[in-house]
């Protein structure tokens, strides 16, 4: 009953968030110079095609009702279409966000695995050589921009190394998989085809790599401290104490209680990559909605931009969501308190 | 000499290692307690109590703190050096611990249940195997063992659900859920009213009666040392500085820091507010050599500055580490008068 009650909360909190979001950027798409339906006719066509287009795109009618159009189709999904490609961009979105998503889900992955492990192995030997190596690889993550470390692992792992493919998500001679999720890795999997799967692995290593390495090296000092700092706490010498066993005391009664400031940071790190994404997804040919999106603002195409930006909200919204579920879920503190408060 | 020693604490010298240098916080601590035995502990604030016990069950945070030297023999096993196998079967059933403050000993985000249970999981080789149903079984003993309503419920709290009281009752019956030959009670109730800290100490007394357990009570509160304990040890930056039965100690305490302790002791009967001991603990990055309470002592003589004073016995039952009980007293005098 909390549970739902909470999500409830949030999914009505959100509703009101995406609705602000929807008015930004409807407004910044109206106050741009120009007239759209002249961008995407183009120079040379006629006035009256120009008016008629203005007419269907209701350009003339007062900005309280254009933006009622706009959020009812928006709602159903149509975005129009792209005033540079003339393609559906709902299409497009479907194309390149569940790409982006992939990458984006597998650097998590290898954030949260790594980021913590590293953590946990620096806490329990604190101050030995192993955690002063980790603290020199974690401050050098964290300060090395992510394309350093694509352009990097492009060059050693991919040409010299040649163990990795750099361009795209799949090499031309393996069989496309249906499309599911969108996801190849995943889609593969589901269709029982193997060989595309581990070539779409291999695909997805060197940039969700190299997109993770600041977000792990984040995550790894923070755990690292956390954990350091808990170690010292009386709650942990009061198990040790009792005898309970040392493997227990870290992997279970530390761990849970040093994960909290982890994961919280976890959740702002995984959104953030999603738009940090861009220079990756250029460096590998990766096509993905980060790419799609910088492409489109830079040829300022509003449909494309307003479904970029709204659908990178939505993701934002969901993860932070997740991520207090999974906070509330490790710390009972925070789910009495919000218990008491309804 | 009769009764077999349970823990012997040699020599122990505890250091740590901070920013500005190296406190050497435990300066030689001897201590003893035989089987059966209820030990008390005293001292201000900072003397080193909880450093000596924490050492005992190797729970000091290493670093910063260091065990510089001394040995920690339990029933003839120097725990400083045991493996880390037989330090495992010492820790809950050899000896257990009721902590300080029971807020920072339960931790925050595990259920009482999943605590105790985890204590009492532990406590015997054949309770590693029962199914979670067992565990929770028996886990809710200890619980009923200290009086506290509604056990089954406790189990599925969370510490914060809990009063101050309720806790450091859970803790009382966590450190004994292990059955301990010796228990460490780190002044219980300290963070409590004085109304919940007396029915915490009476029942913690019962408890420890019943079962025979031998018992090192660390506290601030003389009265109930008198009370509780057979022997006492009083500490005063990082040494022991007096050892007598509980008796002896109150009916003449001879160490000037103990006369000082007891001294500061208020009294019902009289008026005004009791003196303390001028001055303060002195600092451990740089400690006066010889005599640490040489700085505050009224009654200082010239060997105090320059030499540590061994353990002088008084009689069999009472020693004391100070020069005024030495044989040669007179000689020390006369130097620190020709002076």
């Amino acid at each position: 009953m909390q549970l739902i009650g909470f999500l409830s909360r949030r999914a009505f909190q959100a509703i009101f968030v995406l609705l602000g979001l929807s008015i930004l950027i409807f407004v910044i798409a109206r106050v741009l110079p120009g007239d759209p339906a002249r961008t995407a006719l183009g120079a040379r066509a006629p006035q009256w095609v120009v008016d008629r287009l203005r007419e269907d795109m209701h350009l003339n009618d007062p900005m309280h009702v254009q933006y009622f159009y706009w959020l009812t189709d928006a709602v159903q999904g149509d975005f129009g279409i792209s005033l540079v490609t003339r393609r559906n961009v709902a299409d497009d979105v479907k194309e390149f966000f569940p790409a982006s998503l992939e990458l984006v889900l597998f650097a998590g992955l290898i954030t949260a695995v790594a980021g913590i492990g590293l953590g946990t192995l620096s806490a329990r030997h604190k101050d030995k050589w192993i955690d002063n190596a980790v603290r020199i690889f974690s401050y050098a993550g964290v300060v090395t921009p992510s394309f350093v470390f694509a352009i990097l692992f492009l060059l050693l792992f991919g040409l010299v190394l040649d163990w990795f493919p750099t361009i795209g998500r799949l090499s031309q001679d393996v069989p496309r998989p249906p499309t599911i999720t969108g996801m190849m890795t995943i889609d593969a999997l589901l269709a029982g085809q193997l060989a595309t799967f581990w070539d779409a692995l291999k695909h997805l290593i060197l940039p969700a790599l190299a997109l993770a390495m600041g977000s792990m090296a984040q995550e790894a000092r923070l755990t690292r401290a956390t954990m350091s700092d808990n170690l010292t706490k009386d709650y942990i010498a009061n198990k040790r104490a009792l005898g309970v066993p040392e493997r227990k005391v870290t992997g279970r009664f530390l761990l849970k209680v040093s994960l909290i400031p982890t994961v919280s940071i976890f959740g702002l790190d995984f959104a953030a990559s999603l738009s940090n994404a861009f220079l990756v997804e250029l460096i590998f040919v990766w096509p993905g909605i980060s790419r799609y999106g910088v492409n489109a603002m830079l040829r300022k195409d509003l449909n494309a931009i307003s479904a970029v930006i709204l659908i990178l909200g939505i993701t934002f919204i969901t993860v932070n969501i997740i991520v207090d579920l999974v906070v509330r879920g490790l710390d009972p503190r925070i789910r009495l308190r919000s218990a008491r408060s309804d | 000499m009769s009764t077999p020693r349970l823990l012997e604490i040699k020599d122990l010298r505890v250091e740590f290692k901070v920013y500005g240098g190296v406190l050497k916080v435990l300066d030689g601590v001897n201590f003893s307690v035989n089987a059966g035995e209820k030990v008390g502990l005293v001292g201000e604030t900072g003397c080193g109590k909880t450093t000596t016990m924490k050492a005992i069950l190797r729970i000091l945070p290493i670093p910063p703190a260091r065990i510089a030297g001394g040995e920690i023999f339990f029933k003839g096993q120097d725990i400083l050096r045991m493996r880390k196998r037989d330090l495992s079967k010492v820790r809950g059933s050899g000896i257990s611990m009721i902590f300080q403050d029971p807020t920072a000993a339960l931790n925050p985000v595990f259920t009482i249940g999943e605590q105790l249970g985890a204590v009492v999981q532990h406590a015997r080789p054949e309770n590693r195997r029962l199914s979670k149903r067992k565990i929770r079984d028996k886990a809710i003993i200890p619980l009923k063992e200290v009086a506290l309503a509604d056990p089954e419920r406790l189990l599925d709290s969370y510490p914060i659900q809990l009063s101050g009281g309720m806790r450091q009752r859970v803790c009382i019956g966590m450190a004994l859920a292990t059955d301990p030959e010796l228990l460490i009670a780190d002044e219980p109730g300290t963070s409590l009213d004085v109304t919940i800290q007396d029915q915490v100490l009476r029942l913690l007394r019962v408890l420890v009666e019943e079962k025979g357990t031998s018992v090192i009570l660390i506290t601030h509160t003389l009265g109930v040392v008198r009370e509780t304990t057979d022997r006492v040890y009083v500490m005063y930056a990082g040494n022991m500085v007096e050892e007598a039965h509980t008796r002896k100690l109150f009916a003449e305490p001879l160490h000037p820091y103990t006369q000082g302790l007891m001294q500061a002791v208020p009294k019902l009967t009289g008026g005004g507010i009791a003196e303390g001991i001028p001055g303060r603990i002195p600092s451990y990055l740089d400690p006066p050599p010889g005599c640490r309470f040489h700085t505050r002592c009224p009654r200082v003589m010239d060997i105090c500055r320059r030499q540590k004073p061994p353990f002088f016995k008084v009689d069999e039952e009472h020693q004391v580490a100070c020069f005024l009980y030495d044989q040669n007293h007179d000689r020390h005098k006369e130097e620190t008068a020709t002076l």
